[in-house]
């Protein structure tokens, strides 16, 4: 039997097909999670895909937040359940209260859209174990407020204890602090970050597959669990 | 029924590049003399008398500012 991973889907989100398609493309059966539901469809991971999920009101991510559906999914992370959050799916879950710090504005105030550069910090996380410390992957980025701020108390407790997990090389696109691109939970379960690997899972559609080791990283965790 | 206002403001130590982006446009227009723009945002609710102030507090934190990034302010005001 293999494993089930849901995508959850709210009122303008756009990233749930492909996030859907990168789990399968991984081997895993893709669940479709609605937001009003009070119910996981006993998935053993939840992916929250990017987007505008209600219009961006309030802030990203803000209404998202209280949904029902994340009612469950902050209930059952504290389960140690796996989760990762994209782009817009990263807001909610930082709103959440599953992931520390916050998204901002970009600093250049424009929407980046690109091919971004990341570099690998943490491998022992539940979405980044198939990958190489240092390793160097080639994702799209497509955000307007992408820029990861939090207290430096916070940032320095992320990186004393290797909760980063990508960081921005060359350029950072997007005034993120100490060019954070993604980070993970103190547990590394819940894992968020701004750019999309569920776009690069194949080289026919996106400008590499490096993004489709996160998705065979969860499953090797729940494989293993 | 009473009015309540809350400010909610991007905390100082944070980055606001759409107010640099307004304290830059000022001089283009004309106008000189202003440093610095910070842009917030401003709820206007309409409250039952019997919504206390620690409930507009909890209100003003867990949903209309985000306190990681924002700091708040929560007064009533004459209707």
């Amino acid at each position: 039997m293999s494993a089930k991973i849901g995508v959850i889907t709210f009122p303008g989100t756009l990233d749930d097909v492909d996030a859907a398609r990168a789990v399968r493309r991984a081997g895993a059966e893709a669940v479709s999670l609605w937001h009003a539901d009070h119910d996981l469809k006993g998935v053993d991971a939840v992916v929250v895909p990017g987007g505008f999920s209600y219009g961006d009101y309030l802030r990203c991510g803000a209404i998202a937040s209280f949904a029902p559906v994340m009612t469950e999914v902050v209930q059952a992370a504290g389960k140690g359940m796996p989760v990762l959050g994209i782009c817009n799916g990263f807001q909610i879950l930082c709103e959440a209260g599953l992931l520390p710090g916050a998204l901002t504005r970009n600093s250049g105030l424009h929407f980046v859209c690109r091919d971004q550069w990341l570099k690998v910090d943490n491998t022992t996380s539940a979405w980044t174990t198939r990958y190489d410390a240092g390793a160097e992957l080639l994702v799209p980025l497509k955000s307007g407020e992408g820029a990861y701020m939090a207290s430096p108390e916070v940032l320095d407790e992320l990186e004393g204890e290797g909760r980063v997990l990508f960081r921005y090389v060359e350029d950072n696109p997007n005034g993120s602090l100490r060019d954070i691109a993604g980070i993970t939970d103190a547990r590394g379960r819940v894992a968020g970050l701004m750019p999309h690997p569920e776009h690069a899972i194949d080289p026919l559609t996106g400008p590499t597959d490096d993004g489709l080791g996160m998705f065979l990283s969860a499953l090797d965790a729940l494989v293993a669990a | 029924m009473a009015r309540v206002v809350v400010d909610v403001m991007p905390k100082q130590e944070i980055l606001d590049p759409q107010g640099q982006a307004v304290a830059t446009a000022l001089p283009r227009l004309g106008f000189e003399g202003i440093s610095e723009v910070r842009q917030g945002k401003r709820f206007e609710l309409e409250v039952a008398d019997d919504v206390d102030d620690a409930q507009l507090a909890k209100i003003a934190e867990t949903l209309l500012a985000n306190p990681v990034i924002e700091d708040w302010t929560v007064r009533r005001v004459e209707s």
